[in-house]
Parts: structure tokens; sequence; C-alpha cells
């Protein structure tokens, strides 16, 4: 005498439900963050999902290394100019749908480093759903925030994301990271490529606030 | 602490080659020899090979301000494991011309060490076989440590 035989007793067998409804009621329940630690923000990303906090309460405790696994990337910490090209790529690896959290005063605004070494706030290199502001937050503000995502992500609609892919967004060049050595191959590339560019935005990237 | 030794090696030095020390500076128990540009891998070589300075402990640039002549400077620490004494060597450059002959094959310690220079300073080694920036990424402008250089960079960085 469980839970189903009370349902089964109390619903019809078939139910009409909107689509949209199911699809994004699967997708908050079960968010997988990529682990984006950068600086000490990291730390309390590291508590939220300890004992004491249980991320896993919500959903979202499994974090992982491969982007590819991954739908949220929480960025943790400073994002330094050297980083950012790494950042974006990685969240070009990321397969949709994917969102971003940008956790504490430095990924959100660049913080208290305002100088020409840190990149002054993650959204200059990718699109951010929620901010967490403080220094750092506390792992209870970040659980909020996974909350509010799972509620952005409820009142989304499949139709805003395709996964479809579109020729143009997979155009990249060599990131500025990368070592050019005088008399090689890379440094033809890097000459004639624009100083713009890792990728152009991808369609969901003009999709419209919720 | 007793800077005796190191002054015996300077003169050594003086006595092989009067041009090779242009300044001495004994401050804190730390001796200064201000060698001049063309000479600093002889004289590198020298300190090396006779006297046993087998360690480059660093090499670092620093920037006196725009309107100083000479406006670079880099300095050179290096440090004997034989009788445990370090010795600071400096090259004072000017702005336009502000070359310096590299000492990697003295001391290999010395490539990043010059690179980190060339990145911070946009001091030239000639001869390095590999100068690129190393700290900051490669499409980076401008010399982030000079002293006319803004604070928060020439532009905002921005992807989008």
């Amino acid at each position: 005498m469980g839970l189903e035989n009370t349902l089964f007793e109390s619903l019809p067998d078939v139910i009409t439900v909107k689509l949209d409804a199911v699809v994004n009621w699967a997708r908050k329940s079960s968010l997988w963050p990529a682990t984006f630690g950068l600086a000490c923000c990291a730390i309390e990303m590291m508590n939220t999902v300890s004992s004491r906090n249980d991320l896993s309460r919500f959903g979202a405790e499994t974090f992982r290394a491969s982007p590819r696994q991954a739908d949220v990337m929480i960025v943790s910490g400073r994002v330094s100019r050297k980083m950012a090209p790494a950042l974006r790529r990685i969240y070009d690896q990321m397969p949709e749908p994917k969102w971003v959290i940008s956790m504490g005063a430095c990924a959100t605004s660049g913080g208290v480093f305002d100088n020409y070494a840190i990149v002054q706030g993650v959204d200059k290199i990718v699109p951010v759903d929620v901010y967490i502001p403080g220094c750092p937050p506390r792992p209870e503000m970040l659980i909020h925030a996974i909350m509010m995502l799972q509620e952005k992500v409820m009142n989304e609609s499949v139709r805003d994301r395709r996964d479809t892919y579109e020729t143009e967004s997979r155009q990249s060049i060599v990131p500025g990271t990368l070592p050019v050595t005088v008399g090689t191959a890379l440094e033809e590339t890097s000459k004639t490529a624009s100083t713009r560019p890792y990728t152009i935005a991808s369609r969901h990237e003009k999709r419209r606030s919720s | 602490m007793n800077t005796g030794k190191l002054h015996e090696f300077v003169e050594k030095l003086k006595a092989e080659n009067a041009v090779w020390v242009a300044d001495v500076k004994d401050a804190r128990g730390e001796v200064t020899v201000t060698v001049p540009r063309e000479s600093i891998a002889q004289v590198c070589r020298v300190l090396k090979t006779e006297y046993a300075f087998d360690m480059l402990a660093d090499v670092c640039g620093a920037d006196r301000g725009p309107e100083e002549e000479p406006r670079f400077e880099v300095n050179y620490h290096l440090f004997s494991t034989v009788h445990h004494s370090r010795l600071r060597l400096k090259v004072l450059l000017s702005e336009d011309e502000p070359n310096v002959p590299t000492v990697v094959m003295i001391w290999k310690a010395a490539d990043w060490h010059e690179r980190e220079t060339y990145d911070m300073f946009g001091v030239i080694f000639d001869g390095h076989p590999d100068l690129r920036r190393i700290l900051l990424p490669s499409d980076f402008d401008g010399h982030a440590l000079r002293k006319d250089y803004p604070l928060r960079g020439y532009e905002p960085y921005s992807l989008t």
C-alpha cells in the first residue's frame, strides 16, 4: 500500500498536460552543474554539495567535470582575461539546454578587481541567467539561486530552445591564449583571424528573456 | 651581513675589464653592480664559470617612469650554491632602445624570467630563442607593468 496505489485509485489512466510543463519539470528536477571553480567562491560551491547544505535536496548535486554532461555552468570566482576564451569554449561545448549562474561579486561585475587582468563581469563572455551577489556568497545563496533558476526553467518554452546546430555558431578561430610561435602554421592563422571571435552568438542567446 | 667577499669579486671583475663595472652599491648587506648593456652576457659568463654564481634566482624589470632617463632597468639576482652569497646585476635601458642581450645560453632559468620581463615591460632580449608573452594573453595590447599603462587597460574586454 504505497503512494502508487493511492495515485492509481485517485487519478484516471490518462491525463493531459502541457508538453512544456512536463519537459521543464524533468529539466529543472535534475540540473547537472559544470564545475567552474575559479577562486574562493568555489569553496562555498563545494560546501553547497556537502552534507550540511546538501544540494541534492534540489536535484542539482551531480557536478560534472565534463561540459558535455552538464546543464548549468556555475562560474564561481574571478574570470581573468586569459581564462575568458577557455570559459567561452567550455560554454560552447555544453549541449543545449544550458544555463549559467554567475556566482559572487567578481564573476558578476569584476568585484574589487577593477583592472586590466580581470573581465568585468562574466556576462561579457556568456549569457547569464542568475546572478548571485556576495563575497563570497553563502551556500544558502547558491541554493537560492538554483531554486530561482528552476523557477525560470519552469517558465521557459521548448519552442525557445532548438538543439539543431547552426553553421555560423560553429565557426571558431585560434583563441587568444594559444601560444603563437614564429614560423609555424599557427602564425598564419593568427594573422588572418579577426580580433573578435570565438563564436557568433547562438540562437538561444537572443531568446526572449523570461 | 659581511659583503667583503662580494667586493672581492667585484674588484676582480674590474681588474679583468674596467668597462664591465659602471657602478657599485652596497646597501643593507646587498651588493648591486651596474653593468653596461653590451657586456652583461660576458659578465654573467665570467661570474658563472669563474666565481661559481651557478644559479640565476630571478630576472626582473623595473620602470622608473616615462619622464626618467634611462627609463627601464633589468635586474639579475645571482646566487651561488657553492659559497652561499648573492649578487645583483643591474642594466639600465632607455625607452627608445629597450634591448638587452639574453643570458639564456648561460642559465636556462633565464628563459621564462626574460619572457615575463618582456611581457610586463616590453624589454626586448636580443638572441632569446622564443621571446613571446608568458603571463598575459598573446593578443594583449601593451605592457601591463609600465607606469603609463592605464590600470583598467586600453579598452574594456568583451566578446559580445
